[in-house]
């Protein structure tokens, strides 16, 4: 097997067996970007210097003996929205084209710390704001399985830079589904942990009461292994949680017998793919037949979830986009009076999506509309939530579409924003509530990967991934990766 | 639901985010669609829900009040567009 296909535990035990060294699994990816990255375009930024030298400092340190953690020398992607000292993080914008943080995000001081080698940063839409990576002011990045389709978004370079072996796993975040779409669209396993969970400190905000960090990987092993590592308090971010941060790998056991399962109906949104709600119909039939009791269900203001999102989503993305005002971020566009610099900086730095959603964001803000818009999305929040509080009242995990088709052409939907928006109908509803989301691979429709997604109560990481594990232990799907 | 030129233009100002006149065009008529699909919320009656304040309850999260390293003079303003000494350099907020 090629060293660069490998899952991030599966290499970890080769490394500490010694049978391979950091520096070739890192060689090994880097030829890879090298092979796969003019067509793929998942990177905004590679590294390939620092990472060598990164992946020398592990086998260094491994050959004196030193026990290291499990992570350490695993080549990752970080998506463009997460801080990182020293190399510039541009959110794949032309406004923070040049922008170099003088810090590290607390996620990659952690990864650091774990060993983990930065190879690059990955590309996302504009700011985190879509669903196909489209919006990227630099370029769209390809979906692996075939490059005439979107990988989805945001995290969509961080997806397909696993997906294509151009990372053993990456960082993304996901504010309405920009973890979870992607990892559905590439064939991955995406994790959204409970709000609070990952610090954000270091994170480009977009919509504060709605941002997590989470990772990328090829199995749900991987995930819990980044989870353990990226997870717990920080006081550099007020909103992160003190809960203790419990071993996820522990939680790993194939058995999900006595579970309840509950399969909400408004899920399967009308206008669906019949063959994608088919394959998580079976998907969710495999979870039965290891013995969970599998029971269907309503959340009723679930279809107003992405009206709800699409109203304070914009609200403060255009709040915490205001700080880029041609004073200290790299670009100011020369004006007769400081107002005229501003409008000329914004107009000239910011692109289309980023300024629909200010217009947007700000407009429901404005006097006159914030009850009618802002006021009546957080009440609608409410709802939700409540729907979801009397649902894991009864079940442990909801069992859901994760997107209502698979991964969609290039320019399918770049001119009609609502189109766009509807493909995070199955994935924004736990971002309003602040819960966890985890996708699983559970099948092919016409050749193209679908996820499976599974959410839980706050906090409930343990038990999504070890549902996770289960699943992906009976299928065949976890050895299915696109073929070149 | 119709937005006008007028609207767009004076949220526009509010953002400070200038417009081509491309946009201002698209921009009105997207905006029209957007709020034509979130008005939708209207349907439910919710006279007597509270708003959403935050969505995993954490209480008075505080920080012992004292002086720890921050970023130097060099580093703030390491990425200043225009900068002059140590200050950021904007165009005049008034005219003279």
């Amino acid at each position: 097997m090629n060293l660069a296909e490998m899952t991030a535990h599966e290499a970890a035990d080769r490394l500490a067996r010694r049978e391979i060294s950091a520096l070739e699994l890192t060689d090994a990816v880097l030829n890879q970007i090298d092979r796969r990255e003019s067509t793929i375009r998942a990177y905004v930024t590679v590294l390939p210097e620092r990472a060598r030298q990164q992946a020398r400092e592990i086998d260094r340190r491994r050959l004196a003996g030193e026990s290291l953690p499990p992570l350490a020398g695993i080549p990752t992607a970080v998506k463009d929205n997460i801080s990182t000292q020293g190399i510039r993080t541009t959110c794949a914008s032309h406004m923070l084209e040049r922008y170099v943080p003088q810090y590290d995000a607390t996620v990659v001081k952690r990864l650091r710390a774990a060993g983990t080698v930065v190879l690059g940063k990955s590309n996302l839409d504009e700011f985190a704001m879509g669903s196909s990576t489209e919006f990227s002011a630099f370029y769209p990045t390809a979906n692996p399985w075939d490059p005439s389709l979107v990988p989805g978004g945001s995290s969509g370079g961080s997806a397909a830079a696993v997906a294509a072996n151009e990372a053993t796993m990456a960082l993304g975040s996901d504010t309405g589904g920009s973890i979870r779409l992607p990892a559905s669209f590439c064939g991955l396993v995406g994790l959204k942990p409970t709000y609070g969970r990952v610090s954000r400190y270091g994170l480009v905000a977009f919509g504060s009461s709605l941002d997590q960090i989470g990772p990328l990987t090829r199995d749900v092993t991987d995930a819990a292994l980044v989870l353990s590592a990226i997870a717990g308090h920080d006081p550099h971010d007020s909103t992160s949680l003190a809960w203790p941060v419990p071993d996820y790998r522990q939680a790993l056991i194939p058995d999900v017998k006595g579970l309840r399962i509950g399969v909400p109906s408004e899920y399967f949104v009308e206008g669906m793919d019949p063959a994608v709600a088919e394959a998580v119909r079976q998907g969710i039939n495999q979870l039965a037949a290891l013995g969970a009791t599998v029971e269907e269900t309503s959340l009723p203001n679930t279809k107003y979830a992405l009206a709800a999102y699409y109203v304070v989503a914009p609200a403060e993305a255009s709040s915490n986009l205001a700080r880029y005002d041609g004073v200290k971020y790299t670009i100011q566009v020369d004006g007769h009076d400081v107002m005229e610099m501003m409008d000329r900086t914004r107009e000239a730095g910011f692109g289309p999506e980023v300024k629909r959603r200010i217009i947007v964001g700000t407009y429901t803000l404005s006097a006159g509309y914030y009850d009618a818009y802002y006021v009546r999305a957080q009440k609608v929040r409410t709802l939700i939530k409540r729907d979801f509080d009397r649902a894991f009242e009864k079940f442990d995990v909801l069992a859901v579409p994760t997107a209502p088709t698979v991964a969609f052409p290039l320019g399918a939907r770049i001119e009609d924003p609502v189109a766009m928006y509807l493909t995070d109908v199955c994935t924004v509803t736990v971002n309003a509530a602040g819960l966890p989301g985890l996708v699983v691979p559970c099948g092919l429709v016409r050749g193209l990967p679908v996820g499976l997604q599974l959410l839980g109560a706050a906090g409930s990481e343990e038990t999504l991934l070890r549902t996770g594990f289960a699943f992906e232990q009976s299928g065949d799907w976890r050895n299915r990766r696109f073929g070149e | 639901m119709e937005i006008s030129l007028a609207e767009v233009d004076h949220v526009a100002e509010l953002a400070r985010l200038g417009l081509t006149a491309l946009e201002r065009e698209q921009f009105r008529a997207q905006l029209s669609t957007i709020l034509g699909y979130v008005n939708q919320l209207a349907e439910l009656d919710t006279s007597h829900v509270p708003p959403s304040a935050q969505i995993i309850q954490v209480e008075n999260v505080t920080r012992p009040d004292v002086v720890r390293p921050g970023l130097t003079v060099e580093q703030v303003l390491a990425n200043a567009p225009v900068r002059e000494d140590d200050y950021f350099r904007v165009p005049p907020v008034f005219e003279e």
